[in-house]
C-alpha cells in the first residue's frame, strides 16, 4: 500500500472513530437504545477479532498458507490457555514464530 | 473539584499504565505493515481506539484495499458510541468538554467508571477522566517506542512481528469468551472468514463476518 494510501486510511479511520464517539454524546439515548441493534453491536468485537486473527495468522492476500505464523499463534494459544499476561502472549508468540522462520 | 480516593486512582493508574504498554505491540505492527513511525504515531493519537487500530493495520497488512480497513476499524469502534451513551448522564459534560470526553470513551475508561459506580457519581467521573487521559498518554508513548523498535529490527517476519499481531488479536478477544455461546460464534466468526479468503478480495471476509453477528444477535 503506497504513503498516500496510508494516510487516506488514517485520516478517513481517525474521523469516523471520534464522530461514532460524539454520537453517543449527542444524539437522545432512545436512538441507540433498540435492544436488538445493541445485541448485534456487543457481539462484533467477537466476530472481528476471531476473522483477524484467522486473516492475520492463516491467509496472505487471498491464499490459506500455513507457516511459522501458525506456530506463533498456537504459543499465543497457549499462553492464554496458562493465564499468562498480555505481554507475555504477545511475546511468546513472536519468539516462537521467530525461531520457526529462522530454522526454516 | 473534590478529592480524588486513593482507591479509584490505584483502578485508573493501574489500568492506565498495563493498557497502555499494549502500545508496544501497535506501534512494531504499524510499521511491520508499512506504516511510518509518524504515521503509527499519529494513528495513536488521533484515532485512539486500539482494537480497530490493530484491525486497521491488520487489514492493510494482509494486503487488503484502504476502504476495507477503515471499515473494519469503524465496525469494531461503534460500541464507543454505546459507552458514550452510558457515559454522558454520568459526565454531564457540555460544550468543549464533550470532544475531550469523546476522544477518550473507550473500553477502559467506561468500564473503570462503572466499577466506581458503589462508590458514587464523583468516583464515576474520576474513574472516568483518569482512566482515559491516563490510558491515552502511556498508549501514546509506548506506540512511539514499539514504532522505533520496529523500525530498527528490520525484517518483520525474522523477529516474530507478523505473529505478534493476530496474538494480539487473540488476547484481545480471549477475555470476551465469557461463555459457552460466545465461544461458538467466535469459532464460527473465524471459520467463516477462512472459507471467504480465497472467494473474496482480501480484506473483506474480515468485515464479511459482521454476518455472523446479525444472525447470532437477531434473536435473544
Amino acid at each position: 500500500m503506497s504513503s498516500f494510501t496510508i494516510w487516506v486510511v488514517l485520516i478517513a479511520t481517525s474521523t469516523l472513530c471520534f464522530a461514532i464517539k460524539l454520537v453517543g454524546y449527542f444524539v437522545p439515548a432512545r436512538w441507540l437504545a433498540n435492544e436488538r441493534l445493541q445485541r448485534i453491536n456487543s457481539l462484533i468485537p467477537v466476530v472481528l477479532l476471531s476473522a483477524l486473527v484467522v486473516a492475520q495468522a492463516l491467509a496472505v492476500k487471498t491464499h490459506i498458507v500455513l507457516d511459522h505464523r501458525v506456530a506463533g499463534v498456537a504459543a499465543a494459544m497457549a499462553a492464554l490457555v496458562a493465564k499468562a499476561p498480555f505481554p507475555v502472549v504477545v511475546v511468546s508468540a513472536a519468539v516462537t514464530s521467530a525461531l520457526v522462520y529462522r530454522l526454516h | 473539584m473534590p478529592r480524588v480516593s486513593r482507591r479509584t486512582l490505584r483502578d485508573a493508574l493501574s489500568v492506565a499504565v498495563t493498557v497502555g504498554a499494549y502500545g508496544v505491540a501497535f506501534g512494531a505492527a504499524g510499521v511491520a505493515a508499512g506504516f511510518s513511525v509518524l504515521q503509527t504515531c499519529l494513528f495513536s493519537l488521533v484515532t485512539f481506539t486500539g482494537a480497530s487500530q490493530f484491525a486497521a493495520v491488520g487489514v492493510v497488512a494482509a494486503g487488503g484495499a484502504g476502504l476495507s480497513a477503515v471499515v473494519a476499524a469503524s465496525l469494531l469502534s461503534t460500541r464507543n458510541a454505546l459507552y458514550a451513551l452510558q457515559m454522558a448522564p454520568q459526565l454531564e459534560v457540555t460544550g468543549w468538554r464533550r470532544i475531550l470526553a469523546a476522544q477518550i470513551t473507550i473500553d477502559e475508561s467506561t468500564n473503570v467508571a462503572l466499577a466506581q459506580a458503589p462508590h458514587g457519581p464523583t468516583a464515576v467521573r474520576h474513574g472516568f477522566w483518569i482512566t482515559g487521559s491516563g490510558v491515552f498518554v502511556f498508549w501514546n508513548i509506548f506506540t512511539l517506542l514499539g514504532a522505533l523498535g520496529a523500525k530498527s529490527l528490520g525484517n518483520p517476519a525474522a523477529w516474530g512481528l507478523d505473529a505478534a499481531v493476530p496474538a494480539a488479536f487473540l488476547g484481545l478477544l480471549w477475555p470476551r469468551l465469557s461463555d459457552a455461546r460466545l465461544r461458538i460464534i467466535a469459532v464460527a466468526a473465524a471459520f467463516f472468514a477462512l472459507v471467504m479468503t480465497p472467494i473474496l478480495p482480501s480484506g473483506t471476509p474480515i468485515i464479511a463476518t459482521v454476518v455472523v453477528a446479525i444472525a447470532a444477535g437477531w434473536r435473544r
